[in-house]
């Protein structure tokens, strides 16, 4: 379970931009990350975001949702596309479905909450950087709610609008509160399989266009 | 019966509506001055919120214009069998005429009485206040005209109708930007009053809430523990007011679980991460998994560190629910027989409502709670 070393980070840290809004929250990011990162840049809303990402070139870039100038979805329909070597990761308070879901579908790789700790934050951009997916508890929820009563037999589903037993299985762990690893201990598998599966999840969250996801989201609105 | 003046009088008196209805209806025999009074009062008695009349059903109106009908046609054969009666060709237009203010001035007691009320129902009723008062207007003119009609030739109809319209138009366009301004004035008004009500609202919640826990959180900042819980309290309380505003019904599983939490989060000052996947109404059988879920989830705050895990979930056959800590963990072989706390009121409890509990513990990964609770079928342990 070594990192990749990737980017601009020396010796293998990743180089991350943090994009918020509010001062004092990017500075708690800064410290809090301290040496496992290395910061390239800060933005305060969409214009500034996409000129500081588009110049350094991030690995990873911290996301915030609620953002002036059309929040991190307007971010990612700006760079998402032009530059799919750099990862977002979306961080929010509002725990919203439709924000949540919205900037998943965006492009974002992952989703947590402003109150993860230092070291789970830490631990999320590098899985990020890695290429792989982070959900948090919440956001299993989120998708065990949209995908609910479509569940294939099986390891792997190929159909976008469904979960597969074992997908849902590793949806339901992590809503628990297990972490990767201890998700894979209970299933039997390894740390890789369980990135695997929730990469899957991830690109069905994604690229489904079943419509029952939209109207899902904007039905759990309020939350 | 008619505008309710009788009852609302007589609710200003202390005496029967009937009696006031009786004088009413003598003086109107007695030469006329009871109705001269009665629609004296109903012009100027402002009508009570919420009083006898805020009943406003569509059978009510009906019945009110049927009196307000036989009432013009009643007082119309009186005056003509007293002899100073009009003509059979008055007694037409003035009759049309009488319907139109009647239709009209009733309407402003209906706008009236809905702008004290501000009922949604005032919103909806628009397109048929519209109605009337064309229908009122078209009515007075009506009658103005046949009125002048059947004593006049139609060339000097013609005339006079012109010379009206002229008089008419040129009102308007003198008065118009007068009434407009108002209008928009008023508008305006109304809005920035609706604004700055929303505002004191807002500062006045805030006021409570998010200063009041600011003030303790700096009172009690060397205890961090303290700090956590207020800040964690007053998010959760924000958020409810920001986006739950019917929030406090706790009427379904999530509702309840949330409150649930915040309980035992205020309580111990732990923090605990709640996601529901699909929801089922309280029930008996739904609340008795509460009610275990409430002694795992005490537990869990009092003997575990760091943060706890609610996960609930509702498929169709039944709701399970885990609680999960990353505690030192513990071997239920250990605990003594008579500890009561897991046995009894977790995993008894749930046995006997037909449901089952599963404990998993280990020093590595903490302890979780499995609850489970399957719908209807009663009585399976």
């Amino acid at each position: 379970m070594t990192p990749a070393t990737v980017g601009h980070g020396d010796g293998g840290v990743p180089g991350v931009v943090i994009v918020d809004d509010h001062v004092m929250f990017r500075a708690g990011v800064r410290a809090e990350l301290g040496e496992r990162v290395v910061v390239l840049g800060e933005a305060c809303d969409v214009d500034s975001a996409v000129r500081v990402i588009e110049a350094p070139r991030p690995d990873v870039v911290l996301l915030d949702v609620h953002l002036p100038g059309g929040g991190g979805r307007e971010v990612l329909r700006r760079v998402g596309a032009e530059l799919p070597q750099v990862r977002f990761l979306a961080l929010s308070v509002s725990d919203a479905a439709e924000d949540v879901i919205g900037v998943i579908r965006a492009g974002a790789r992952g989703y947590v909450t402003k109150t993860i700790t230092g070291d789970d934050l830490a631990d999320a951009v590098r899985r990020i950087a890695d290429g792989d997916a982070v959900f948090s508890p919440r956001l299993a929820g989120f998708v065990l709610d949209a995908f609910a009563g479509s569940v294939v037999p099986g390891d792997i589903a190929e159909d976008l609008d469904r979960l597969s037993q074992r997908e849902r299985e590793v949806m339901r762990l992590i809503a628990r509160g297990y972490a990767y690893k201890e998700v894979a201990k209970q299933l039997f598998i390894s740390v890789k399989t369980v990135e695997t599966h929730v990469s899957a999840v991830l690109r069905k969250l994604q690229l489904s266009n079943r419509h029952e996801l939209a109207r899902w989201a904007s039905d759990r609105r309020l939350l | 019966m008619l505008a309710g003046v009788a009852a609302g009088l007589a609710e200003h008196l202390r005496v029967d509506v009937r009696v006031v209805r009786l004088v009413f209806v003598l003086l109107a025999l007695a030469g006329g001055s009871g109705l001269v009074a009665y629609a004296a009062f109903w012009v100027v008695v402002p009508v009570q919120p919420g009083g006898p009349r805020s009943a406003g059903d569509s059978r009510r109106e009906l019945i009110a214009l049927a009196s307000l009908v036989a009432l013009g046609l009643g007082l119309a054969l009186a005056l003509q069998g007293l002899g100073l009666g009009l003509s059979a060709s008055l007694t037409a237009p003035v009759l049309l005429a009488g319907t139109g203010v009647a239709l009209l001035w009733r309407q402003a007691d209906d706008s009236q009485r809905e702008r004290l009320l501000q009922s949604a129902s005032a919103m909806t009723s628009r397109p048929s206040r519209l109605l009337r008062t064309v229908a009122g207007v078209v009515l007075v003119v009506l009658g103005g005209v046949l009125l002048v009609a059947t004593r006049t030739r139609l060339a000097d109809l013609r005339d006079a109708l012109v010379a009206a319209t002229v008089v008419l138009v040129g009102l308007a366009l003198i008065t118009g930007p007068f009434v407009l301004r108002l209008v928009r004035e008023l508008g305006v008004e109304r809005a920035e009053r609706i604004r700055v009500q929303e505002r004191a609202e807002i500062a006045a919640h805030l006021h409570d809430s998010v200063l009041h826990t600011l003030a303790l959180i700096q009172r009690n900042c060397e205890s961090p523990r303290e700090v956590a819980r207020l800040a964690r309290a007053q998010e959760r309380e924000l958020r409810a007011w920001l986006y739950r505003p019917d929030a406090g019904s706790e009427t379904t599983l999530s509702g309840a679980l949330g409150g649930l939490v915040g309980q035992v989060e205020d309580a111990h000052g732990v923090s605990v991460e709640l996601v529901c996947v699909g929801d089922a109404p309280l029930d008996e059988r739904v609340g008795t998994l509460l009610q275990a879920a409430r002694e795992a989830l005490v537990n869990a705050a009092t003997h575990a560190r760091g943060p706890i895990s609610v996960y609930a979930e509702v498929e169709p056959g039944g709701v399970t629910v885990f609680v999960r800590d990353r505690g030192p963990g513990f071997d239920l072989g250990l605990v003594p027989p008579d500890r009561m706390g897991v046995r009894g009121s977790i995993l008894g409890r749930m046995r006997r409502n037909g449901g089952a509990a599963a404990l998993r513990s280990d020093s590595e990964t903490g302890t979780e709670v499995e609850l489970s609770m399957p719908f209807g079928g009663r009585e399976q342990a």
